[in-house]
């Protein structure tokens, strides 16, 4: 077990109860190693989940861990940074979580911009309950709720959080787990909202069904339909379509909900001390 | 009346007032008739005293943002009215199971549905009881006054920092939006959750080997310990079926219930040597009084019993006053929700009635004075 594992994971609660093959523990790893990078205060520190395959994550990781109720783990978090501005606040969310149930959590939190930092755990489809299409699966694909092909369009995830506010937007996916690491560091140093969209195989529930092959071949497919992002800026939107487009996606900083928020009440008691309330 | 200073102030904002006073610090809501002004006040509020208001964009999020903050250690509110509480009941129910402090309140309007946004009701009873699925803890508090809407929010968030359990304060329109002289206390106990005595490594966040409530410890303090809505057990981890998850929920079931006694909340008139009793909560105290005094001066012996708290409900109080009455008359604005725990708790020791009103106004005291004496014997 690699320095970073026996640091950071609560050993007594492993082995982890995701699938043979899936995803999430690397891009658990890729939290785990860009929290590490990044050197924040783990007792200030908190984890924030809902509901899901990726939202078994928090129990595992050895710092205050909140796994919530589906699709609300954004307004959690919201709670805890407004009220506590000293503690960093860090999401994992599945596709499911953060975009179906979740949406409208998701882009108010984009808007507020409280300083929040969410990995979103992309595997496109409902794994903890077996399969059903998510709002990223891909229009055709097969899931237990759409067994003649998925009849919905998926969001561009990415595009949607940066449409509604988010500071920080980036993507990445299981196979380039290096880039992935570097991507969460740059999310967690980032003061404001932060979303990291994270593509996780899942062979169990989504590959089988849609015959893309093993674990391993999905990594490989990865990899061979990632465009990163400057690549991509060279090439027109009919040669993008189906593939990953991965990188920092949006980088714009703006006012921070709880620092504006600590304005609001400095000048309220400025006003109350002077009586002109 | 106690010491005070003597003001005239709006239920909502008593409410509101009351909140700060009780030391909540955090607020989170979304704005729904008739409690927005408990929102609005707060959002005045708050920041004056270092507090945090926020307004979130639907009342799911509301709650959630209030559990968030009470886990990282500050005392939390959230106000809403009817369809606002029916969305609160996912949350309400984790803030049970997780065992989190934290205070809704619903200012009751007509329903089901939007139904009339703007007028009074007290169709959310079984709602506060019942509201979320599974079995849970309930504590509600039930305001018939202005004054009473000040004392009972600093009791709710006292009783819920000191069981660990959410609580609720179920206003109506009329107490909600009613404007009328309060006495603002000099001195109010306030109290505080049931903090750990151990170092962060030892600290297990459902330890219930001392007390039946279990210290808490807020995030950030160094204790890194996991919450979740999944049965769990005393390290706070997921439990699977079996003994102690059923353990489990009849402790935080019965955290509460052992309490009832020590909870209740029972106020009587002219009841020593009553034939009719009226048992009465929220806004229709207030008829109710009036038309047993009128009662009272045509020679029927009536009177009042007031419920202060609804939830858990007093039992004993209610079982002694059917032994000693030949009916009771139960007014609510609902198709009758109370009278039901009120005829369980009687045991068919006497009459039990209830009258109902869901046209979104008040009883008035001839209607109520018409009911006792169609009871009385």
């Amino acid at each position: 077990m690699s320095a970073i594992a026996e640091k950071y994971l609560r050993q007594r609660l492993l082995p982890h109860i995701w699938c043979p093959g899936c995803g999430h523990g690397i891009l658990l790893g890729a939290i785990l190693r860009a929290i590490e990078k990044v050197g924040i205060d783990r007792d200030k520190t908190v984890m924030v989940s809902g509901i899901g395959c990726s939202s078994r994550a928090t129990g595992y990781m050895d710092f205050d861990t909140l796994h919530t109720t589906h699709g609300r783990a954004l307004a959690f978090a919201t709670g805890i940074k407004i009220a506590r501005p000293d503690l960093k606040v860090v999401v994992v969310t599945g596709d499911g979580d953060a975009a179906a149930i979740g949406g409208n959590h998701l882009i108010h939190a984009c808007r507020r911009n409280v300083d929040i930092t969410t990995v979103c755990f992309n595997n496109n489809v409902y794994g903890m309950t077996s399969g059903q299409h998510s709002p990223l699966t891909p229009f055709g694909h097969m899931a237990t709720t759409a067994p003649y092909g998925n009849v919905d369009h998926p969001f561009d995830l990415c595009d949607l959080v940066a449409a509604a506010g988010a500071t920080f937007v980036a993507r990445g996916t299981a196979y380039h787990v290096t880039q992935l690491v570097d991507l969460i560091a740059l999310a967690l140093e980032n003061k404001g909202f932060s979303f990291v969209e994270a593509y996780s195989q899942c062979p169990t529930y989504y590959g089988r069904r849609n015959k893309l092959g093993s674990a391993v071949d999905m990594l490989e497919w990865y990899k061979k339909n990632s465009v990163p992002v400057k690549a991509a800026a060279t090439k027109d939107p009919q040669e993008l379509k189906g593939k990953i487009v991965t990188g920092v996606l949006k980088k714009a900083p703006r006012e921070e909900f709880t620092e504006e928020y600590q304005r609001v009440i400095d000048t309220a008691m400025a006003r109350l001390k002077g009586g002109r309330s | 009346m106690s010491e005070g200073k003597v003001v005239l102030l709006q239920g909502n904002e008593a409410c509101a007032e009351a909140a700060i006073r009780a030391g909540v610090r955090f607020f989170a809501g979304y704005p729904i008739t008739p409690s927005t002004e408990i929102a609005e006040t707060l959002a005045l509020r708050l920041p004056q005293v270092g507090g945090k208001f926020v307004q979130m964009e639907d009342e799911i999020a509301s709650m959630a943002a209030v559990i968030g903050a009470s886990l990282a250690g500050v005392k939390s509110m959230t106000a809403t009215s009817g369809p606002g509480f029916s969305l609160k009941q996912e949350n309400l129910g984790y803030a049970a199971l997780a065992e989190v402090p934290c205070v809704v309140v619903n200012v009751q309007r007509v329903g089901p549905s939007t139904g009339l946004p703007t007028c009074p009701a007290q169709g959310d009873v079984m709602q506060a009881r019942w509201g979320t699925h599974g079995d849970h803890p309930t504590v509600v508090y039930c305001p018939s006054s202005v004054q009473e809407a000040y004392h009972f929010t600093i009791d709710a968030v006292n009783a819920s920092e000191t069981l660990r359990t959410p609580t609720i304060l179920l206003m109506d329109e009329v107490i909600g939006h009613m404007r009328e002289k309060m006495v603002i206390p000099e001195k109010v106990t306030i109290l505080e959750r049931p903090g750990p005595d151990v170092e962060p490594g030892e600290y297990r966040p459902y330890d219930v080997s001392r007390s039946d409530v279990p210290p808490m410890a807020a995030f950030g303090a160094g204790y890194r310990f996991h919450v979740t809505g999944l049965y769990h057990g005393e390290d706070g981890f997921p439990i699977d079926r079996g003994p102690k998850a059923a353990q489990l929920l009849a402790r935080v079931c019965q955290k509460v219930e052992r309490r009832r006694a020590q909870l209740a909340s029972v106020w009587s008139e002219s009841c020593d040597d009553c034939e009719v009793a009226v048992v009465a909560y929220g806004s229709p105290v207030r008829v109710a009084l009036r038309a047993v005094r009128m009662a009272r001066a045509q020679g029927i012996k009536a009177g009042l019993v007031k419920l202060g708290i609804l939830w858990p409900f007093p039992e004993e109080a209610i079982r002694d006053l059917a032994g000693r009455v030949k009916a009771i008359l139960v007014p609510e604005m609902n198709l009758g929700q109370i009278v039901i725990e009120v005829d369980r708790a009687s045991k068919g020791q006497c009459r039990v009635e209830g009258l109902s009103r869901v046209d979104g106004e008040l009883f008035t005291p001839p209607e109520v004075l018409e009911a006792v004496r169609r009871v009385a014997p």
